[in-house]
């Protein structure tokens, strides 16, 4: 029995010898007023103690913004107008996520194995009580996943991650400008025929600086003096406009 | 050039937001409308969450209607007592508004019926302003004098006033019933009331037009910048940088469109102000008799 073990041990050795040496080109973004967006550049490396495997190696990058509650509503057609009729409310959705691979999903990443470590954009959004909320729950998330991906919000890359010798890969995620703050999480998944045999996960720091920093926080930690400010502008303004156009008549 | 909102946290083109203030800021130069019934579906349009659009707007209007005032105030054409009688019946108004919002938002479908009632309004408005706009332009075409104002039971009630700018002797009663049920309507709808304003001052309280247009900036500068400290202090939505690139343009605007206003005959100017209305409200019948292109909506939780 114990041989038995053993033996299952050494054969599983292998499989797990295999490690992410990771780097990104930069684990913070800053968010400045004039923000365009991001890329950032994800590459690695595959450290191993023994020679390479005789089955090819395929790599699966996620990364993914802070997960928020959602709600999506559909609209219908009543007495001859557009109203919202049926809503579902889902646990939590993603702001950002994308998914990078070096194949096609469904062949690099098995069913169950998505299942497990929530891989696909459709495995990312949290909808436990949704079912019960409308009989066709699922084309609310689609909906949701449909609205998001024209925003370039959610990203599904099959074959974008480059893969050298087995050994060293890379890719691009490009952050649009429409950014959420918050911490992003990042992961990456080695797999053999659709079975994950390591996985590695890092942070990308997502924060406002500056005078968006000094802004937003104004607004959430003094906001009557926040508000004061926003008139004293607006009556600023107001009358700047008015005594320039007031000279500009004269002159 | 594109910046990045701190509140709305969305990044927008700087140069669209300017020329979008500036022709918002124009029209209310020239009609004495707050201009968030145009607004707030424009900067829908371009991606800003609908509660920072109707809380910095709310912002931007204080700004340029300041701006109109001051246009206004230096062509004496803002009857100050007036205003302030419509501000006080506006408050009032306003605050039994938010009773009667809250009520209804109890109930469901709070958004439907916002809807029902600003095409049902804007159309009787707009209409009724149109065919009389349209009676009275040719009517000065045929040279027949302009009719007198009539003596009405409106004369007889007591609390009488005089209003100076206006040309008015009238009870202090219909402008303060005009204020309440103004501030009621901008409350349940969630405008500063400009375009209901208008009309009932110049209909109702029979207000020469050139008057009615800086008197009505005069009292929105107080209802939308109660209205801004309102949003900044409970939900947090208003967004100062998104308000800045919109108010440069919303004062200039104001200005141009006050000289435009004075340069044009009162018929003429009720007349685009009639037809501005019919448009927005035949956009909004559209948009509910029309199958919408994307039938899925996403919202925050915890909404209704």
């Amino acid at each position: 029995m114990l041989r038995l073990a053993l033996l299952f041990c050494l054969a599983a050795l292998p499989l797990r010898a295999e490690e992410v040496v990771l780097g990104l080109s930069s684990d913070k973004v800053a968010i400045t007023a004039t923000f365009e967006g991001s890329d950032i550049l994800i590459f690695g490396a595959v450290k191993r103690e023994t020679t390479i495997p005789e089955i090819p190696l395929d790599v699966v990058i996620t990364v993914s913004g802070p997960s928020l509650p959602v709600t999506v509503r559909r609209k219908d057609r009543r007495l001859g107008i557009w109203v919202n009729t049926e809503m579902v409310a889902l646990d939590a959705a993603p702001s950002f996520y994308a998914v990078a691979t070096t194949g096609p999903l469904d062949t690099v990443l098995s069913n169950t194995e998505d299942l497990r470590h929530r891989v696909s954009i459709p495995r990312a959004i949290r909808s436990v009580g949704a079912a019960t909320m409308a009989e066709d729950a699922e084309r609310f998330t689609d909906a949701l996943i449909r609205i998001r991906r024209d925003q370039g919000a959610y990203q599904m890359r099959e074959g974008a991650v480059v893969l050298d010798q087995q050994t060293l890969f890379r890719t691009a995620i490009r952050l649009p400008a429409n950014l959420t703050e918050g911490t992003y999480a990042t992961r990456i998944f080695l797999t053999r025929e659709g079975r994950v045999v390591s996985q590695f996960q890092t942070t990308i720091d997502v924060r406002k600086v500056g005078l968006e920093r000094w802004l937003f926080s104004l607004s959430r930690e003094q906001p009557m003096l926040y508000g004061l400010m926003s008139l004293a502008i607006a009556i600023a303004a107001g009358w700047l406009a008015s005594a320039a156009f007031q000279v500009l008549r004269r002159g | 050039m594109q910046i990045y909102l701190p509140i709305a946290e969305v990044s927008v083109n700087a140069f669209l937001l300017l020329g979008l203030g500036g022709i918002v800021g124009i029209l209310s130069g020239m009609f004495g409308v707050g201009g968030g019934f145009l607004m707030t579906p424009l900067l829908f349009f371009i991606g800003i969450p609908p509660a920072v659009a109707v809380a910095t707007e709310a912002n931007q209007i204080v700004a340029s209607s300041f701006s109109g005032v001051l246009a206004h105030l230096r062509r004496k054409t803002v009857d100050l007592r007036m205003g302030t009688v419509l501000l006080i019946g506006g408050l009032i108004g306003a605050a039994v508004g938010v009773v009667i919002f809250n009520y209804l938002k109890a109930l469901g479908q709070v958004d439907l019926l916002v809807k029902l009632c600003y095409v049902v309004f804007l159309g009787i408005i707009g209409g009724m302003m149109f065919f009389e706009s349209l009676r009275a332009i040719r009517r000065t075409r045929r040279g027949a004098p302009p009719q007198r104002k009539k003596h009405g039971w409106v004369h007889g009630l007591p609390f009488k006033m005089r209003f100076r700018t206006s040309g008015l002797y009238i009870s202090v009663i219909p402008p303060v019933l005009v204020g309440i049920s103004v501030g009621i309507l901008a409350a349940i709808m969630g405008v500063g009331g400009g375009f209901i304003m208008v009309p009932a001052m110049i209909y109702l309280l029979g207000m020469p037009t050139k008057v009615v247009v800086g008197t009505s900036l005069f009292q929105i500068i107080f209802v939308t910048g109660f209205t801004t400290m309102l949003h900044a202090t409970t939900n947090f939505t208003v967004d100062v940088a998104l308000a800045v690139l919109l108010l440069v343009g919303g004062v200039i605007g104001a200005q141009i469109g006050a000289q435009i206003g004075t340069r044009m005959k009162a018929e003429q100017l009720r007349i685009l102000l009639a037809l501005m209305v019919l448009v927005v409200c035949g956009k909004l019948a559209l948009d509910l008799l029309l199958m919408p292109s994307e039938l899925y909506s996403i919202g925050t939780a915890g909404g209704h």
